[in-house]
């Protein structure tokens, strides 16, 4: 564990990225504290007003105050991000466990399905399970942990599969020990790494799904604010009003690419054998 | 060989009929339909009459049925959201749209892209190497209807050089291109890099350095070649995507193109166009990921069939 934490500490990047997400978990949590205003406050008389005192990021075209709308954003964004790992972990590593473990017919199952998941572009699937569920923060969890879970099982297969075949795991199968030891006492504690690898990859990923699905109109519903439903409605007033598109693509940015800096560093940490990432 | 193609082939068509199964009951078993009384206030009689017209009062099997006969004789039906044309009409019309933008980009990212790459493999560590990585950090994690915004704001707020969307004349592609190469030209200068450093390294290089070669025509004689055929299979998955269009990018700069049909068809409810839609970007991505399997077994003669 101090390895760990002395080969995160190198890569500055990383330590950089935990600094900003910590400070970005802090706002949100605090939001209800911290925000200057009620995120669904209509102000009419005071609507597309650029950054003042009074309003440090601007207002929006029927005036509710931008910065608390993109702190209450960051809210959205992580609950989304941290959920559909959740999920996707859920899915994941039990079929990946077993398909890796037991081979043969389960196997070919379940590469079948993790093969026609890949064949469809998962952010279009995503949209026709949003259409299909209706908009909301707990559909939108669903139908990006429903597409997201596919890494995750490909990386515990092929990890189940390594170290299936390691002296350790094969003693303890001559000792006789049972198929549900095996699994949880001797294969899986050496797939706990590369699967927060994966989810350190997974959050951005998640984060990004939400804002687009949220930016095409197929996300969070009225008056819940999040990023992308925030860029899609600055669209119409950019020409003018640069503030109201401007703060929450830079909030999107610097989340994503943070959470991005952290997962590089996790990676170098935790497996530094796992090279590729997926881009 | 003949034999592995006919079996991938027939493959492709098994995977695109299941694909038009899944999303043809999925979309049926959808609340709401494109004639519903919110959208559509009419009496009765002229309602049953449309869902008539289109087939819709027939159980859903039986239009599973219909439809797939049809679409075999090249007829996808009429689309919801534009009544006087087919689907294949409409398709045929906006997809051109789509095309040029994916054409432009898939040009412009490569050359950029393996420009790049080879300049940061010979220039590792230099402020070259540093800036590629930072332009491909930003490119693979951002969105691109992030970039697209940063561009319009740069580009047609302040700078007031372009329009910030539209369609039909040459300075409307600027934008869309622009936010839309980011991504892939990062992709591929990373992979790039990746495999020329890793080439440097090889046997032969030394050898041919050994033998006093100049420097240029190691790299661009030797290095070169190997190093770019993998990318090959970058191209592959990346043209079905830039055919199909970014639905962000056209949504944002208002191109009439096929990723902003798909936007207004999965709003609107529009079955044909979505069914239609879907079995395109099916038989694209299994057709390039084909082809490129094939082309890659001509080119590296380690690849054998099985």
């Amino acid at each position: 564990m101090r390895d760990v934490i002395r080969v995160y500490k190198k890569n500055k990047l990383a330590v950089f990225g935990f600094f900003v997400i910590s400070i970005i978990i802090v706002v949100a949590i605090l939001a209800d504290v911290i925000s200057p205003y009620r995120y669904d406050e209509i102000d009419l008389l005071s609507f597309l007003q650029p950054p003042s005192i009074k309003h440090p990021f601007g207002t929006d075209s029927i005036g509710r105050d931008l910065m608390t709308r993109i702190i209450y954003g960051a809210r959205t964004s992580l609950i989304v991000g941290f959920s559909v790992q959740f999920i996707a972990v859920g899915i994941g590593v039990p079929l990946g466990l077993l398909a890796g473990f037991y081979g043969g017919r389960v196997d070919y199952w379940i590469s079948r399905l993790v093969e026609v998941m890949t064949a469809f572009p998962s952010l279009l699937f995503a949209i026709f399970l949003m259409v299909w569920l209706g908009n909301g923060l707990l559909n939108i969890i669903i139908a990006l942990g429903v597409t997201s879970w596919v890494g995750i099982c490909r990386v515990t297969r092929a990890k189940t599969l390594e170290i299936k075949s390691e002296t350790f795991v094969e003693a303890a199968e001559a000792l006789g020990a049972s198929n549900s030891y095996i699994l949880f006492k001797t294969i899986f504690p050496n797939i706990v790494r590369p699967i927060i690898v994966m989810i350190g990859l997974g959050i951005p990923q998640a984060i990004f799904g939400e804002a687009s699905l949220s930016f095409l109109g197929f996300g969070i519903s009225d008056p819940m604010p999040s990023w992308g439903k925030m860029i899609q409605e600055s669209l119409g007033y950019l020409q003018g009003y640069w503030y109201i598109g401007f703060f929450p693509t830079l909030s999107l940015a610097i989340t994503v690419l943070c959470f991005n800096f952290v997962a590089d560093g996790l990676r170098d940490a935790l497996d530094p054998r796992m090279y590729g990432r997926r881009v | 060989m003949i034999g592995y193609i006919i079996r991938r082939i027939l493959g492709l068509v098994i995977v695109i009929f299941l694909a038009s199964l899944i999303t043809f009951f999925l979309m049926h078993a959808i609340p709401g339909g494109p004639f519903d009384e919110l959208k559509m206030p009419l009496p009765a009689e002229v309602k049953a009459q449309i869902l008539k017209k289109y087939g819709l009062d027939k159980p859903v099997w039986e239009q599973y049925i219909r439809y797939i006969w049809r679409a075999l004789h090249g007829d996808f039906g009429v689309p919801f959201q534009s009544p006087t044309e087919t689907v294949t009409s409409l398709i045929a019309r906006v997809w051109p749209v789509t095309l040029q933008i994916g054409a432009i980009t898939i040009v412009l990212s490569f050359t950029i892209g393996i420009l790049l790459g080879i300049l940061s493999a010979l220039r590792q560590n230099t402020w070259i190497d540093y800036l590629v990585t930072t332009i491909a950090t930003l490119g693979t994690t951002v969105p691109n209807f992030v970039i697209a915004i940063w561009l319009m704001l740069i580009f047609s707020v302040t700078l007031r050089w372009l329009p910030t969307g539209g369609w039909g004349e040459p300075k409307h592609l600027v934008l869309p291109v622009l936010s839309y190469f980011l991504a892939p030209t990062a992709v591929i200068a990373r992979f790039v890099k990746v495999n020329f450093l890793e080439e440097l390294r090889k046997d032969y290089v030394r050898t041919a350095r050994a033998k006093g070669l100049p420097e240029r025509t190691v790299i661009f004689k030797h290095v070169f070649r190997n190093a770019l055929v993998p990318i090959i299979t970058l191209l592959g998955p990346m043209i079905p995507d830039l055919a199909t269009g970014s639905v962000f990018i056209e949504v944002t700069f208002r191109v009439p193109g096929l990723g902003k049909f798909f936007y207004t068809s999965a709003f609107n409810r529009d079955y044909p166009m979505i069914v239609a839609m879907i079995l395109l970007i099916a038989v694209l991505w299994g057709i390039t990921y084909l082809v490129t399997d094939i082309i890659y077994a001509f080119i590296d003669p380690r690849i054998t069939f099985t």
